[in-house]
């Protein structure tokens, strides 16, 4: 608590500097400052974007200077949905901390519980039976299309085109309907156990999973038609918020944000974790760096993402019967039924519960594909019964670092465009 | 790969698939820039901070004793666990990524002391703007030459910096209550 704060002042500018070769201002690359010179006319007005605003997501600020409609100076203020879950999960045993990163990033919230258990298993060197892992990926698929239908429902609504809102919101639905079938609730389903899944699909997942991906093609067709073949989508989409290929790598921006600027990077085809290196699916880029880009890369990357899905569901089909979870006393619960009549599994039953597993000692860092981009996860075990140290690389932080840089020169309606087409989420950013 | 290389190399050492270089504080930044330049780790992932106070002892968060078995105090079961002692108090990691057709990912490492300082990337990585940031925030690490180092996701006026294992969990300190 006594711990020395430096006071490092006001950075100093003398007017709007850049990186060199690049877009990103200097000396600060979240911070686009206004010329001196542009502020001394007195036309340049300041205002706060949010944090109460419905375009912002959640509870983002945006200290805009405006001269009339133009963006002259921007920087982003974060930390208003700050709820300290590294900290918590530092004070849980392992077991008890898969409930956090699901909260974090609500709209991946499969994908980061996920992630938090493949760092587990990476220290643990659990062998994660096969049926576990394709129910995890078809799972890890259907929460893409999750979160970008969620995404794509509120960038219509800010864009004007409202209908699209409940087009998405609809479907979406349908998928919580699934998540709510497997794991009992919509959202936070904590179905990831280390060494594989809490319980087995219910009968009917395989065929109402199914069903879902028949309908949703089509509803993929006509957001395309309302998009992309909208011309006021168009408008505001087209040439709005450039950033290229290497200004995105050097802002740290991952995902369909880097895939939109004609990178072809992709965790799932670069890095293959769970099943992807054997399913069949295909790497959507596109090379202009716009808004309109980045919205493309997303409705086509749903597509794929039921391809995917669609795969896994033939194999998930295949295993009826076989395991979900590893068969390793020390780590995973004894089979309900086994408590009634065997003391050596209510002894470990009693232990894991009480006390937890043990996770041996050292650090690891995982990453994985999620919807707005890179998710990571750093974990330290000193190989006790709690994490020493989890840290959460959250996509949004560096994309709403980078949203200024991107917006300098545009008109404030592009403010709108370009941060619903970020796909940032306030709950990723601030953890 | 080349990591002899590295200016200020400690050691570089493989676990769990993971490869991590430890490297002199003083010079973080020409590793980093090495690391970028010659080695095209040209994308930063992530910076992770960790306080390793109590590492290896009875700070919340510690397993056992070295004495073993105390059915009494929670968490003490089985054999003590000694882990590897830690160099310094903290740690700071860059997690980088070359962002090509043959991915490599890499640990970048340095330790430091309550009152040692370590130099920004930022322009190395422009990334590292509000990474640094929130390492500063939550961990306390100062970052030499970063040129907006303010917090970034607790309050301006916040004190302590919470992620810290001497800092207390479970309330926020109570106004006034100091001279009761």
């Amino acid at each position: 608590m006594t711990a020395k704060t430096v006071q490092t002042g006001a950075p100093v500018f003398t007017g709007p500097v850049l990186y060199e070769g690049t877009r990103i201002p200097s000396p600060v690359p979240s911070w686009v400052q206004v010329d001196p010179a542009r502020r001394e006319d007195g036309n340049v007005l300041q205002v706060n974007f949010g944090p109460n605003h419905p375009s912002t997501h959640g509870v983002l600020r945006l200290v805009v200077d405006l001269d009339g409609e133009e963006i002259v100076g921007m920087r982003a203020v974060i930390g208003y949905l700050h709820t300290g879950f590294e900290k918590s999960m530092e004070q849980k045993s392992w077991w008890k901390a898969i409930n956090y990163p699901s909260r974090i990033d609500y709209l991946a919230s499969f994908q980061n519980e996920l992630l938090f258990v493949l760092a587990i298993e990476k220290l643990l060197g659990i062998e994660v039976p096969p049926k576990a892992t394709w129910i995890r990926t078809a799972l890890a698929e259907l929460n893409r299309i999750h979160s970008h239908l969620v995404w794509l429902g509120t960038m219509g609504l800010e864009l004007g085109v409202q209908s699209l809102y409940f087009y998405c919101f609809d479907k979406r639905e349908q998928v919580l309907d699934l998540f709510e079938m497997v794991t009992g609730v919509r959202v936070h389903g904590r179905y990831c156990q280390a060494g594989g899944l809490a319980e087995d699909i219910p009968p009917g997942f395989v065929a109402d999973a199914r069903a879902f991906c028949r309908r949703m093609p089509k509803a993929i067709d006509e957001y395309e038609h309302m998009t992309q073949q909208n011309k006021m989508w168009q408008k505001r989409t087209q040439g709005i918020g450039v950033v290229s290929a290497e200004d995105a790598i050097r802002l740290g921006l991952s995902g369909p944000n880097l895939r939109g600027s004609g990178v072809n990077w992709d965790l799932r085809k670069r890095e293959p974790y769970l099943f992807y290196d054997q399913v069949d699916f295909e790497v959507p880029v596109y090379e202009r760096g716009d808004c309109y880009d980045r919205a493309r890369v997303r409705i086509d990357e749903m597509r794929q993402s039921l391809q995917i899905a669609e795969q896994c569901l033939d194999q998930i089909e295949k295993m009826a019967g076989e395991p979900w979870i590893a068969d390793d006393r020390k780590v995973v619960l004894p089979p309900r039924e086994e408590l009634q009549t065997s003391m050596e599994a209510l002894i470990h039953h009693f232990k894991l519960v009480s006390e937890g597993y043990r996770v041996p000692a050292g650090e690891v860092y995982v990453a994985i594909e999620g919807p707005r981009g890179e998710q990571g996860c750093y974990v330290v075990s000193d190989g006790g019964a709690k994490p020493w140290r989890v840290h959460f690389r959250a996509p949004s932080f560096p994309t709403i670092a980078a949203a200024p840089a991107l917006c300098q020169e545009h008109l404030i309606a592009d403010l709108i465009a370009i941060s619903a087409s970020l796909d940032t989420l306030m709950g990723d950013s601030d953890r | 790969m080349g990591y002899e290389r590295v200016p200020g190399l400690v050691s570089a050492s493989e676990a769990v698939g993971e490869t991590t270089l430890v490297v002199e504080r003083e010079q973080l930044s020409e590793a980093a820039l090495f690391l970028r330049d010659e080695l095209s780790f040209n994308f930063l992932s992530d910076i992770a901070a960790a306080d390793y106070l109590g590492w290896g002892g009875e700070v919340a968060g510690a397993w056992g004793s070295a004495d073993g078995r105390d059915i009494n105090v929670p968490y003490t079961l089985g054999p003590g666990l000694t882990p590897e002692p830690k160099p310094k108090r903290f740690s700071v990691s860059y997690h980088l990524l070359a962002l090509r057709d043959d991915p490599l990912r890499v640990r970048l490492q340095t330790w430091l002391d309550e009152d040692e300082r370590v130099a920004s990337v930022v322009e190395i990585w422009p990334v590292a703007d509000w990474l640094e940031r929130e390492a500063y925030d939550l961990i306390g690490i100062i970052f030499e030459g970063h040129p907006n180092l303010v917090r970034v996701l607790m309050p301006e006026d916040w004190e302590g910096h919470p992620l810290r294992k001497d800092y207390p969990i479970g309330g926020e300190p109570v106004r006034f209550s100091e001279e009761v």
